[in-house]
């Protein structure tokens, strides 16, 4: 789950990472009213979307009086961001974060990973802050300074000195490096992390370091046991297709394409989406109902591939191992007979009595196309696409 | 010979009192996995299926002579729970438990490396289907029926996509020496390149079939150590040509967030290291007769 810039500073700011001082606005108004209580003559005004890359986008102003924080505040409420992580149709603004500005002497990038070669976390760093940290591997490579954690004692104080002193921070700021990065080590562990960036942290002219952005990522399979952040959630930067899975229990992902699928177990979820493309299609999402296939769960998965407008046919490949494929095309033929479904339906259906769930397809009296192998039910998807395309039925009737 | 599971491998499954536990030991027992008892703290003295349940691990093996275990136990404690089989004597754990925080799994193995290699536990998984040694043995949630017993060893991340490469085998008459689900997360007991090593060395394993997915180091690292290690023929299949960029596709660790974690560059990294790929994951069966025919 990822978090807002001005949440991620706050929850670093409580482990002892110095951060700006600023406030959250929801209006224009409420934005200039923050830049008063905040006092000074500059301000940044930033908008708080779920990507990085905001700046080149125009999601980062600095203002230096009431009516320019007024102006940038009209454009950006309610506009979509589109930065080079959003995609296209990039994501909403509804809350813009005001802070003071401060004069930069120098910025680092920091960032903690879970690297997954030495399977523990990872801390990345470099002198050259304020660049993406792919275009840093990319153009400057020997500037980013490695160093991992032993589980077992945490973070220890001589390997931050060794990163400070390798970015080249002077002595005199040495002890504050250390307090940023045990901070950030400490918020990254404490509460589940998988991903904490602050770029840049800046050194000010007046020798303090502060996270001038932060962006965290927390483990979803841990939110159970932190309340406090899977509280910070915030839906609007959502897929709303992919949140309304997600509260289903249902693992969706949303592509481009026009062939939806309906799959259980994630392997082959993506093995299915492959051969689509293989046999000349485009899949319109990724969807893994779990290993028990029931009725529920299909109905389930019908709906929500069908409020893909862009959908055009649907393929249905379960691999049916202890839950039989006799039960699993009960659950089909039920789920087809609950939800009004206007596009071709393949279905295959593999493993555990499958010549029964096959009869069960055959005799229910619905328009499924049946297919024995995966390469034939991909075939005869892309085939009942191509055959509405070519019949003119490119829109489905919406039900 | 097999790897990891023998027939008479003693068998404890923990965390035996929940639904689905004790749905597959029941199918467990069907097939022959010897299973000798359960552990769920608080409930010793109770049985289900007929088997003892002891309250603690370290009390089972003292009762049961207990040497692999089978963990069922919800994400909160499933952590807790591999480290008190390792700490009992465990030889061999398999964690089915989906769901479980990366930084549990971290401390899980840096817990495990505190005891000197020889009584070190192996553990594969979390978030697997589980290992399977045909008509020996089955430790896990796979159909045991869909694999016949024979000569292909498979490891791979996926349940359900293995279940289809095993079934393609089964349709051409192929058999299977063992097949090891190492899991869908992204910090695992095992990675490929640890099995790889015990196909290697294992007789009754001539073709390896390695099913992998995007996201992660894994697959790059097994295509190095085939390239330098391996003398059997490996097939590999890697799941997401479509899947895109920083996206988690239903496994916790599938996601592409680095250079050499699609699809397409496993693919060339595993070719380059003399892999055959089956390109389609419908011919994964068929990839693996051929190269069976010539080897």
């Amino acid at each position: 789950m990822d978090i807002h810039e001005y949440q991620a500073k706050e929850v670093l700011s409580g482990f002892g990472v110095a951060v700006p001082s600023g406030g959250l606005a929801y209006s224009p108004e409420q934005a200039a009213y923050r830049a008063r209580e905040l006092g000074g003559d500059r301000w940044v005004v930033k908008a708080q979307v779920h990507a990085g890359g905001r700046g080149k986008a125009g999601g980062v102003k600095v203002c230096s009086s009431d009516v320019e924080i007024n102006d940038v505040c009209e454009e950006m409420f309610g506009a979509k961001l589109v930065t080079h992580q959003t995609g296209p149709e990039g994501k909403g603004v509804y809350r813009v974060y005001v802070e003071a500005a401060v004069s930069i002497a120098r910025e680092i990038y920091l960032g903690f990973v879970l690297d997954r070669t030495t399977q523990r976390v990872m801390i990345v760093a470099s002198a050259e802050g304020g660049m993406e940290i792919e275009d840093i591997s990319a153009e400057k490579p020997d500037s980013i300074v490695r160093a991992v954690v032993e589980p077992a004692v945490g973070l220890r104080e001589f390997q931050c000195r060794q990163i400070a002193f390798k970015l080249g921070i002077e002595p005199a700021l040495i002890q504050q490096m250390v307090r940023t990065l045990q901070g950030a080590y400490r918020a990254f562990t404490e509460l589940d992390a998988t991903m904490v960036e602050i770029n840049p942290l800046v050194i000010t002219e007046d020798s303090r370091i502060i996270a001038l952005d932060a962006k965290m990522t927390f483990d979803d399979n841990a939110l159970f046991r932190h309340p406090q952040i899977a509280e910070l959630r915030d839906k609007s930067q959502e897929d709303p297709r992919e949140s309304r899975a997600a509260d289903r229990g249902l693992s969706y992902v949303g592509l481009d394409g026009n062939i939806g699928c309906i799959v259980n177990g994630a392997g082959l979820a993506m093995a299915t989406m492959d051969t689509i493309k293989l046999a000349g299609g485009e899949p319109a999402n990724f969807l893994d109902i779990g290993g028990g296939a029931t009725p529920d769960r299909v109905a389930k998965a019908f709906r929500l591939v069908l409020s893909d407008k862009n959908v055009q046919a649907i393929l249905v490949n379960i691999f049916a191992g202890i839950n039989r494929c006799d039960w699993v095309a009960e659950g089909v033929v039920q789920a087809l007979r609950e939800v009004e479904v206007d596009v071709p339906v393949i279905v295959r259906l593999a493993g555990t009595n499958v010549e029964e769930g096959q009869k069960i397809l055959a005799k229910s009296g619905l328009p499924i196309i049946r297919a024995r192998t995966l390469n034939e039910a991909a075939e005869r998807a892309v085939g009942a696409w191509r055959n509405d395309l070519s019949q003119g039925v490119t829109m489905r009737a919406v039900s | 010979m097999s790897i990891l599971l023998e027939k008479d491998t003693p068998v404890l499954v923990q965390g035996i009192t929940g639904k689905m536990a004790r749905f597959h030991t029941k199918d467990m027992l069907e097939y022959g996995t010897n299973i000798v008892g359960g552990v769920v703290p608080g409930k010793g003295g109770e049985t289900v299926e007929g088997l003892p349940v002891f309250d603690t691990v370290e009390d089972a093996i003292a009762q049961t002579g207990a040497e692999a275990s089978l963990v069922f136990v919800p994400p909160p404690s499933a952590a807790d729970s591999i480290m008190e089989a390792a700490d009992a004597g465990i030889k061999y754990c398999v964690c089915i438990t989906d769901g479980i925080p990366a930084q549990d799994m971290i401390r899980v193995k840096r817990y495990m490396y505190r005891y000197p290699k020889e009584r070190r536990m192996v553990l594969t998984g979390p978030n697997c289907a589980g290992t399977i040694s045909p008509g020996k043995a089955l430790l896990g949630i796979m159909p045991g029926h869909i694999y016949l017993k024979g000569h292909v060893g498979i490891v791979g991340r996926s349940g359900t996509l293995g279940y289809e490469a095993a079934s393609q085998l089964k349709e051409r008459g192929i058999g299977v020496s063992t097949s090891v689900g190492i899991g869908g997360d992204p910090i695992n007991g095992s990675s490929f390149k640890d099995i790889l090593e015990r196909f290697e060395n294992d007789d009754d394993t001539h073709v390896i079939a390695l099913i992998g997915e995007i996201g992660g180091p894994q697959e790059a690292e097994a295509a190095e150590y085939i390239r330098d290690h391996v003398s059997k023929p490996v097939v590999a299949y890697v799941a997401g040509l479509t899947a895109p960029k920083g996206r988690t596709m239903g496994h916790a660790g599938a996601i592409i967030s680095a250079f050499g974690e699609s699809a397409s560059e496993k693919v060339e990294i595993l070719s380059a290291a003399g892999v055959t790929v089956a390109e389609n994951p419908a011919v994964i069966g068929e990839t693996i007769a051929k190269v069976m025919e010539a080897a």
